[in-house]
């Protein structure tokens, strides 16, 4: 049997690496150096093993394997080479701060997430939609904003956070305006581009069946719409929580994620801003995958999600 | 360039509700100060008054072309005060995070592709690693990594680096399986080997990908720049001036660095755009 080059690549990497931490930094860093590059190859070796042998569900562990073994390395490395908890704090730790401050974490989660991002995002979206249809129903307007919207999209919108801070206050209000304004545009694309989906011969047939505009718009152009207004409410939810904490840093009452990272991230206590961090990562993919799993749900039909079972 | 009418129409049409709300907005403070002084004013003393404020709370357009103006073309480059100066320090980031993200990115897809463990493993934490919102850390990167002693431009070039990696693995790993079966097959009778077949057929296969990639991993790379400087304490750069503006309520400098930033991605997504058409062509993939 023959080691698979990922394997060998490791292996060779960990040993040059070992040699070095053994020259700098003695017998302990070798050690950790060593026992780091271990944890790697068998983690990687495990998921080899998974996707080779198991497949089909197990395939689904493969990417966990993976985070899980860099969490021990990071734990390891951390610890091994005594790297300051005010640089980097090591997982357990994390973990341990994540379990001693709910209350604190919850708040901020209420203010920024609930209050500022959702908000937001929902406002932003609605809005973008209704112009979407108004757009696409007057053709001069299609051609003069889609070159504008485009050219927006493009542009680093979040520098308008300081200015709607200071139209709207400093609590969430503003914060679901930078939201608003973030992701109305790859929004508003995405949708324009989804009504115009539909095939001439689909709109000759709902004209044979006498459907008049808003019956096609309904029954035929919106449902066409959808794998592409999923793609940008897909977007548009990464950009939302972005756009709320970034913009706390601009101004915001004493609560919130980006107020809270900001402010420990001064007074040193990087086991709270990694603890908001993971709650961000945490709530980002869920409010990710619920809208995959609507967009499964909803457009069936389409070719990039039929035979994935 | 049947597009221009509408776009102009739609321009035209912003710089209107613009004027508008300028007026609206600071309305206000132009009526208080005026009775505050004990004197009335007329509708256009009132109008001119509401476009030509210090720290109006939305400044009219022209009060920001003229700061423009002021800041990029009668100042020195080398000086502080030259927009010119900032814009460089952020795009210089830009370029270096946007680089290090192609590189990264590249090298990543060709894996993926080619290795089935990593498609397997790999990809999924590219795709979470997005939902992460690195912004919000941006600030935590740069303090620490100047606590390492790392800072200047490095830091930001991080932050950039981590958001434009991610469009240009996802482009690039379409771009390299979009040849088909058949096409691999045709290599493969040719008895071309696994390097020739990436040279000849996935490479060029995947350009048009790549280069609608570049365009997207260069706007978010300008977004990471900007937000990068935020935390330094606004020292130089566009994401400074933002946040110095913000600090003093200088609206007409806040404005003025938007635009400024919007013009800099407009150039560096276009000058993409240029090379994409002239590469393309070369290789007769030109519509």
């Amino acid at each position: 049997m023959t080691l698979p080059p990922i394997i060998l690549a490791e292996a060779a990497l960990g040993v040059l690496l070992t040699a070095l931490a053994a020259l700098t930094l003695g017998g302990q860093g070798a050690l950790v150096t060593a026992l780091v590059f271990a944890v790697w190859i068998a983690g990687t070796a495990c998921n080899i093993w998974l996707v080779g042998r198991v497949g089909g569900a197990a395939a689904g562990i493969a990417p966990l394997v993976l985070g899980g073994t860099i969490l021990v390395m990071w734990e390891i490395a951390v610890r091994g080479y005594g790297v300051s908890g005010v640089i980097l704090p090591p997982p357990t730790a994390i973990a341990a701060k994540i379990a001693t401050s709910v209350s604190i974490l919850w708040e901020d989660f209420v203010q920024t997430v609930i209050k500022g991002a959702l908000s937001g995002y929902a406002i932003g979206c609605i809005a973008a939609l209704v112009t979407a249809v108004i757009v696409d129903r007057f053709d001069f307007l299609r051609r003069g904003l889609l070159p504008v919207g485009n050219f927006v999209a493009a542009l680093p919108v979040i520098g308008i956070a300081p200015i709607l801070v200071m139209w709207f206050g400093f609590d969430w209000q503003s914060k679901a305006a930078v939201v608003v304004v973030m992701v109305f545009f790859p929004m508003l694309v995405n949708a324009v581009e989804g009504l115009r989906a539909t095939e001439p011969m689909q709109r000759d047939l709902m004209r044979t069946y006498a459907a008049g505009y808003w019956s096609g718009l309904v029954k035929l152009r919106l449902p066409a719409a959808l794998p592409f207004i999923f793609n940008g409410l897909k977007i548009a939810s990464t950009l939302a929580l972005i756009g709320a904490i970034v913009a706390e840093f601009f101004g915001s009452p004493i609560r919130g994620m980006g107020f809270r990272i900001s402010t420990s991230v001064g007074l040193l206590a990087l086991d709270l801003v990694w603890a908001e961090i993971v709650v961000a990562a945490i709530t980002g993919s869920a409010f990710y995958g619920a809208i995959a799993l609507i967009e499964k749900r909803m457009t069936f039909w389409h070719p990039s999600q039929r035979g994935r079972g | 360039m049947k597009n221009i009418l509408p776009v102009l129409t739609v321009i035209l049409a912003l710089l209107v509700v613009w004027y508008a709300s300028a007026f609206q907005l600071n309305k206000q403070w132009a009526l208080d100060m005026a009775a505050r002084q004990d004197r009335t004013m007329t509708t256009p003393q009132l109008i001119a008054d509401t476009w030509a404020q210090d720290k109006p709370k939305l400044p009219a357009p022209h009060q920001i072309v003229v700061e423009l103006w002021n800041t990029v073309a009668l100042k020195k480059v080398t000086s502080k005060r030259s927009l010119v100066y900032h814009a460089w320090v952020t795009l210089s980031a830009t370029l270096a995070g946007f680089g290090l993200g192609t590189v990264l990115g590249i090298s990543l897809a060709v894996g993926i592709v080619y290795s089935r463990v990593m498609d397997r493993s790999v990809m999924p934490w590219v795709i979470a690693s997005q939902t992460i919102p690195i912004l919000a850390i941006a600030p935590m990167i740069i303090v620490v990594l100047n606590a390492v002693g790392v800072s200047g431009l490095l830091p930001k070039a991080l932050i950039s680096m981590y958001l434009s990696f991610f469009p240009i693995v996802v482009g690039m790993v379409k771009g390299l399986r979009s040849p088909s079966r058949m096409e691999l097959d045709q290599m493969r009778t040719w008895n071309a080997s696994g390097a020739q077949e990436f040279a000849r057929l996935r490479l060029p296969a995947s350009m048009p990908y790549l280069f609608a990639s570049l365009k997207i991993a260069m706007a978010a790379s300008l977004v990471g720049a900007i937000v990068g400087e935020l935390p330094t304490g606004a020292v130089a750069g566009l994401g400074a001036r933002l946040l110095a503006g913000s600090y003093y309520g200088q609206t007409i400098q806040i404005w003025s660095a938007l635009f400024m930033a919007a013009a800099v991605a407009a150039a560096a997504v276009g000058l993409i755009g240029l090379i994409q058409r002239a590469t393309l062509k070369r290789m007769g993939l030109d519509r």
